[in-house]
């Protein structure tokens, strides 16, 4: 069976910038975790803003279901593909519910108002990313991390087949956090959601199924977090020789001497 | 709050209660004035028809165009660059069309060319100008600068208004005091004609723009969200500035340069029935076109003889609301 999502020997530069993404390919199947790392300035955003359609490649191409992205219909195209970017500013106090109805918006026909069944979707979804309580809240009035709940509330609300998400984590509290991915592994399972992840956060990335990992825009390396989340192999992804990983039940511990 | 169950619903009463207090305005705006008018009156004595469908009803119907515009493309202008503050006079997409039909009122372009006033097609081109220029400044890559925007929105303004000063003084003076008196903001016109040819180049416009309502309302969420629900948001961002400076650019050579009815309206209706564009759009169509009225019947009725520019009463109105906006958004900022 062909990858039924792919992105093959992608480059990116910025304006005439040096390229800031090289040569990198990476495939997702139906139910697949994959988490993107690598230090800050890898690469990692960028990447992910091309695979959600969001920048143009220079060169490489991506396939959805073996059809190039650019020949996808943008709306259709929304209804595979869901993208939760690092964070959202609010010039308007839109209520949470009214941000994740809006996920609703490649389902609905052009000059149709959402109805009753997209409002209980938008619920569902709040109520999957634990952000049930804050439907009623304006968005401008919620903290960093309770709008990155609603933000993702919102791409599930989407029902996309592949989620991005970019450093989803970075806001979230350690509880949060960890509702977050026991929440992606169950969509992962039960609804064969693909995911693809972009975080800092190593120990989260041992309920991947595979890591890709990229230094200064090269993939550095890729494979499963058993074979990733290794001493030798991240010490080359940070270039830093303290870099430790151990492996304690289902658990890998990662920390840095200081 | 509990909101009710559907965008629909919601959609559907504000536009019943705002259609209500339009015709409540009108009709405000059609009984106020120096003469008293009794509608009985108007079906036997032809002075009193004359003064109603020459001058009153124009004037009402001018006031309802020209608020119905400058709401619009205020709103559609903050979800755009999602700023609060933007409206067509801030940007200076306002003045930029009154520079433009200045020009051709000094060289004396009354003509028409397909029937359209040459004046309007200055206005429009000077408006497209300011709009593009304010754009180009404020925009950085994906983002547009808030603080650019406004200020690059001042600079424009600020030339433009310089530009008129220049054409005032170098042209004779007749045409220098029409376009004085246009300027300043005015209402007043005689007969039903240039109404109709207003509507024909403005009702297609709002309608377009209306059309791009659920677009313009994920762009005012977040620009990039917009882009990965389907939205083409480059396209979109194009038509929407062509439809505002070509509303603003047919409005400013009509009614002069009437500022903050594109601020007030449209956060007035965001705070009646929320922030969905869907409803913020249509409904300051219809607020604009009401409050425009009234403030023009206040202006006519608001001194013992005579009467002031609308543009002063809008500007008195606006200016307080601008300058409270700005606190609340410095607020939010310092969350």
């Amino acid at each position: 069976m062909p990858d039924w999502f792919e992105a093959q020997h992608l480059d990116y530069s910025y304006a005439n910038g040096p390229l800031v993404v090289r040569d990198v390919s990476l495939a997702s199947t139906p139910g697949t975790m994959t988490a993107v790392i690598g230090a800050n300035g890898s690469g990692k955003s960028t990447l992910i803003r091309m695979l959600a359609g969001l920048l143009r490649p220079r060169a490489g191409k991506i396939l959805l279901e073996g059809i190039l992205f650019e020949d996808w219909q943008p709306r259709r195209r929304a209804r595979e593909i869901a993208y939760v970017p690092q964070s959202t500013a609010a010039a308007f106090p839109f209520h949470a519910i009214d941000m994740v109805l809006s996920g609703r918006t490649p389902h609905t026909l052009r000059f149709r108002f959402e109805s009753v069944a997209d409002v209980e979707k938008a619920r569902e979804a709040l109520e999957t990313a634990g952000a049930a309580h804050l439907a009623g809240r304006s968005f401008t009035s919620l903290s960093g991390g309770e709008r990155q709940m609603v933000i993702l509330a919102r791409a599930l609300a989407q029902e996309p087949r592949l989620l991005l998400l970019d450093e989803p984590s970075s806001s979230l509290d350690l509880k949060h956090r960890a509702a977050l991915i026991r929440a992606l592994a169950g969509l992962s399972e039960k609804k064969n959601l693909s995911v693809i992840m972009i975080t800092h956060d190593l120990q989260l990335t041992g309920a991947f199924d595979r890591i890709l990992a990229l230094r200064c825009g090269e993939m550095a390396a890729a494979g499963t977090p058993d074979e990733v989340l290794r001493d030798d192999v991240l010490r080359d992804i940070y270039s830093d020789p303290d870099v430790h990983a151990r492996r304690i039940g289902d658990q890998t511990l990662v920390w840095v001497d200081l | 709050m509990i909101l009710s169950p559907t965008i629909g619903t919601r959609v559907v009463r504000a536009l019943a209660i705002l259609t209500l207090f339009l015709i409540a305005s009108m009709a405000v705006g059609l009984s106020v004035g120096s003469q008293h008018i009794d509608p009985a009156s108007l079906f036997r004595d032809s002075f009193s028809r004359t003064l109603f469908f020459r001058l009153r009803l124009p004037r009402v119907l001018l006031g309802s165009i020209v608020g119905s515009s400058l709401a619009l493309t205020g709103g559609a202008l903050q979800a755009l660059f999602r700023n609060p503050l933007a409206d067509p006079y801030t940007l200076g997409v306002s003045g930029g069309g009154a520079l433009g039909a200045s020009i051709a009122i000094a060289l004396g372009w009354s003509s028409r060319v397909a029937g359209i006033p040459l004046v309007f097609a200055a206005s429009f081109a000077g408006a497209m100008v300011a709009v593009s220029l304010v754009r180009t400044i404020a925009r950085t890559g994906a983002v547009v600068l808030p603080g650019a925007l406004l200020l690059s929105g001042v600079a424009v303004n600020l030339i433009a208004a310089a530009g008129v000063l220049t054409i005032e003084y170098l042209t004779d003076p007749s045409s220098a005091l029409r376009i004085l008196r246009w300027l300043i903001g005015s209402l007043d016109i005689v007969g039903l004609q240039p109404i109709g040819r207003m509507l024909w180049v403005l009702a297609p416009a709002w309608l377009a723009l209306l059309a791009l309502s659920r677009q313009l309302n994920l762009i005012a969420i977040d620009e990039d969200t917009a882009a990965t629900l389907g939205v083409n948001v480059r396209r979109c961002e194009a038509i929407v500035h062509t439809l505002c400076a070509l509303i603003v650019g047919v409005t400013v050579s009509a009614g002069g340069a009437i500022g903050f009815v594109g601020l007030i309206v449209p956060h007035a209706v965001r705070m009646m029935f929320g922030e969905d564009l869907r409803i913020v759009l249509p409904g300051s169509l219809l607020l604009g076109a009401a409050f425009l009225i009234l403030a023009d019947a206040l202006a006519r009725t608001v001194l013992p003889s005579g009467e002031l520019p609308v543009g002063a009463i809008t500007g008195l109105a606006g200016g307080p609301v601008f300058l409270w906006l700005l606190r609340r958004r410095q607020q939010y900022a310092a969350m």
